[in-house]
């Protein structure tokens, strides 16, 4: 009611009324999703972040960075950037294939129709329940697993990885859950910069006596790539930031958000719940670089869909 | 089930009968009103609120109890808030992040200090507890003679509960030989198969696991370091498998041997009827010491219910309860008094079996040390 009679009053001023009134109006229309995101996302970041200055009794220090020296958290950051990695590149690649194989059926058919909502669904299919799809599937007992052992290999690549279980591997493992929801999420975020090929500029290219390899080489490639590098970030941050899959499927630490956990919930190795703080940090640096080379691609990604 | 539900009988009647004897031994004390909630906060024991009858009350008046990291498979503690709840029916109980660590009690104590959410009571690991020690009051139950003297804090501020003993819980279905020691599961027939109730610098139990592998490979309590070439050597034998055993997990035989307390693995096996594991079976490994490790109860100082946090007390230090420990196979921490005063369940107590007469228990020092040892040499190990 207050927007509507602001909004009012400022119609019957004049002068530079115009411009200030709608972005008044913008502001407004953006305080309830800026109020959700400074009280769930930026206050709770800056606190998390922020604890890894202040020892157990409240007293600045910076301690507690000793926890970057650390070989143990050096190599869990190492397999954490990794698996986040090859998640991404092979998430991207495949999705951007069953986005190209999709181009080819029609925009509200039944095929594209299903693969739309399904990978809607899947990209949302973590934590505990994937967990346990695959420790079922391809966990030591699982029934691919036991499948393979009657066909007569005792030893197959799920229950003879490295000495252990391929599933329960630190990041080895994590990659074939993990892709369960990156490629899903891939296909959301890519078919929509593929869609907008426009029919025309594949006219263009044939009226000006191009090919069809000249068509996707010297247009629908370049046009493409900021898009697929942009969508590639988000698939990193996506895996970088996962914590519950992850934390059901391995007991012994091996990745930096679990390392957070142990740091804070330990009742052995006591007094170090403050180093998560500075755990934290590391990883938002990482997330700070990453989503500034995404914004930066996706500024040029967005030039071609307007 | 006969014998189940007779138990549930004799406990209830206990709590009462110990309910009854608090009282008429306070017989001329005030009945009507019930203390402040400032008195209520600093009482050390029962006589504050004019016997057990006046701690009754003033508990009712409160009518709720916040206890947290209680899950009902461990040590019985579903049957003991059932019980509770039972017993003093004006008393709800609400029961926080049963599957937190201990540290998450004192996170929450403190993040939700003032607050009627707040934890009352703690069962609480000795590590973290010492160095808490300013988030709980001193508290005595009725019965506190019965408590050992060095299991327990001379001033009241805490008292041991139970301990379970390090134990191999297998799947007999798929290990065919039973495990006597640690050293049986460095064998082939364990290919991919033992695995540990947590990372032992994150849980307790984990790491217990890790100091009894010490005992059973030439180490002590002040020298963890065998147990952590131990679990080296099991990796490196291909058998250590890092997964996070669950019931779950358990059913469908994805960890079939698990080193955890003996009250957990025998929650996993045919004591959790349909939804337990009926090849689940239990050792406690024999050639070393069995090792254990008692919780402590506590009362946070700032228990926003502070009258049932008391009654709660004097409620697990009761026969009743002791006993519902004893079933679960943890030790409660009265047994010897118990068993003086003919108290003891003794049918559960022969199912459990006597305690073990070779006891180890890390000090607050020992743990202290062993904790900073897992701290810079386990990742490494168990890579």
């Amino acid at each position: 009611m207050t927007a509507a009679v602001t909004t009012a009053s400022a119609t019957t001023t004049r002068g530079a009324g115009k411009t200030s009134r709608r972005r008044s109006a913008v502001w407004l229309g953006l305080t309830p999703f800026a109020i959700y995101v400074i009280l769930f996302l930026a206050i709770p970041a800056v606190l998390a972040v922020g604890s890894g200055f202040f020892d157990s009794t409240g007293t600045f220090t910076f301690a507690n960075f000793s926890a970057v020296t650390d070989p143990s958290f050096q190599a869990d950051f190492l397999n954490t950037i990794v698996l986040s990695a090859v998640t991404a590149v092979i998430g991207a690649i495949v999705g951007a294939v069953i986005c190209f194989a999709l181009l080819g059926t029609k925009p509200d058919g039944f095929l594209r129709t299903v693969i739309d909502s399904a990978s809607s669904v899947l990209a949302q299919f973590g934590g505990v329940m994937l967990a346990f799809a695959f420790i079922a599937t391809i966990g030591a007992q699982g029934v691919i697993t036991q499948l393979l052992v009657q066909w007569g290999l005792v030893k197959n690549v799920f229950n003879n990885f490295e000495g252990g279980t391929l599933l329960y591997q630190p990041w080895q493992g994590l990659v074939i859950p993990y892709l369960y929801f990156q490629i899903p999420l891939m296909v959301i975020v890519f078919m929509p910069a593929i869609a907008g090929l426009k029919a025309t500029w594949g006219e263009a290219n044939a009226t000006l006596g191009g090919t069809r390899f000249t068509y996707w080489t010297r247009i629908a490639f370049p046009i493409l790539t900021p898009a697929f590098f942009g969508s590639l970030i988000l698939l990193f941050a996506n895996s970088f930031s996962s914590y519950a899959t992850a934390a059901a499927l391995i007991s012994q630490g091996g990745l930096t958000s679990l390392d957070i956990k142990t740091a804070l919930v330990s009742e052995t190795v006591v007094g170090k719940a403050n180093q998560a703080g500075i755990l934290a940090l590391a990883m938002v640096v990482v997330m700070i670089i990453v989503m500034v080379a995404y914004s930066a691609l996706e500024r040029r990604a967005s030039r071609w869909r307007r | 089930m006969i014998t189940k539900r007779h138990f549930a009988g004799v406990a209830v009647l206990a709590a009462a009968a110990i309910a009854l004897a608090g009282c008429s031994s306070t017989a001329s004390s005030s009945t009507t009103s019930t203390i402040s909630k400032a008195k209520a906060s600093t009482a050390t024991s029962a006589a504050a609120f004019g016997g057990m009858k006046g701690l009754i009350a003033a508990a009712n008046a409160e009518g709720q109890l916040n206890v947290i990291t209680l899950p009902p498979s461990w040590a019985n503690y579903g049957k003991i808030i059932a019980l509770f709840e039972k017993t003093y029916p004006k008393i709800k109980i609400n029961s926080a992040n049963p599957n937190g660590s201990s540290a998450n009690e004192v996170s929450a104590a403190e993040a939700q200090k003032g607050q009627s959410t707040a934890p009352d009571v703690f069962d609480i690991g000795t590590a973290v507890l010492d160095q808490n020690l300013d988030l709980v009051t001193p508290y005595k139950v009725s019965n506190w003679a019965d408590i050992p003297a060095d299991f327990k804090d001379p001033a009241g501020k805490w008292y041991y509960d139970y301990t379970g003993l390090m134990s191999i819980g297998y799947d007999s279905s798929k290990i065919t030989k039973a495990p006597k020691t640690y050293k049986d599961l460095l064998g082939s027939a364990y290919s991919g198969k033992v695995s540990l109730k947590g990372d032992p610098t994150q849980a307790n139990e984990a790491a217990s696991a890790v100091y009894l592998a010490a005992l059973q490979n030439g180490g002590s309590a002040d020298n963890i370091q065998p147990g952590i070439d131990f679990f080296q050597k099991l990796k490196a034998a291909g058998n250590f498998n890092n997964v996070l055993p669950t019931q779950a997990t358990v059913n469908s035989g994805e960890t079939p041997v698990v080193l955890q307390w003996s009250f957990d693995n025998i929650a996993w096996g045919p004591a959790a009827g349909s939804a337990g594991n009926a090849n689940w079976k239990v050792v406690i490994p024999s050639g070393s010491a069995a090792l254990g490790s008692y919780y402590n109860q506590a009362i946070n100082a700032d228990a926003p219910d502070p009258a049932a946090a008391r009654l709660w007390e004097e409620f697990i230090y009761t026969p009743a309860v002791q006993n519902l420990y004893l079933a679960s196979g943890a030790y409660p921490a009265t047994l010897a008094a118990m068993e003086k005063n003919k108290t003891v369940d003794a049918a559960t107590l022969k199912t459990v079996g006597a305690p073990p007469s070779n006891f180890v228990q890390l000090t607050a020092d020992q743990a202290t040390a062993a904790a900073t040892l897992l701290g810079s040499k386990w990742a490494a190990a168990i890579k």
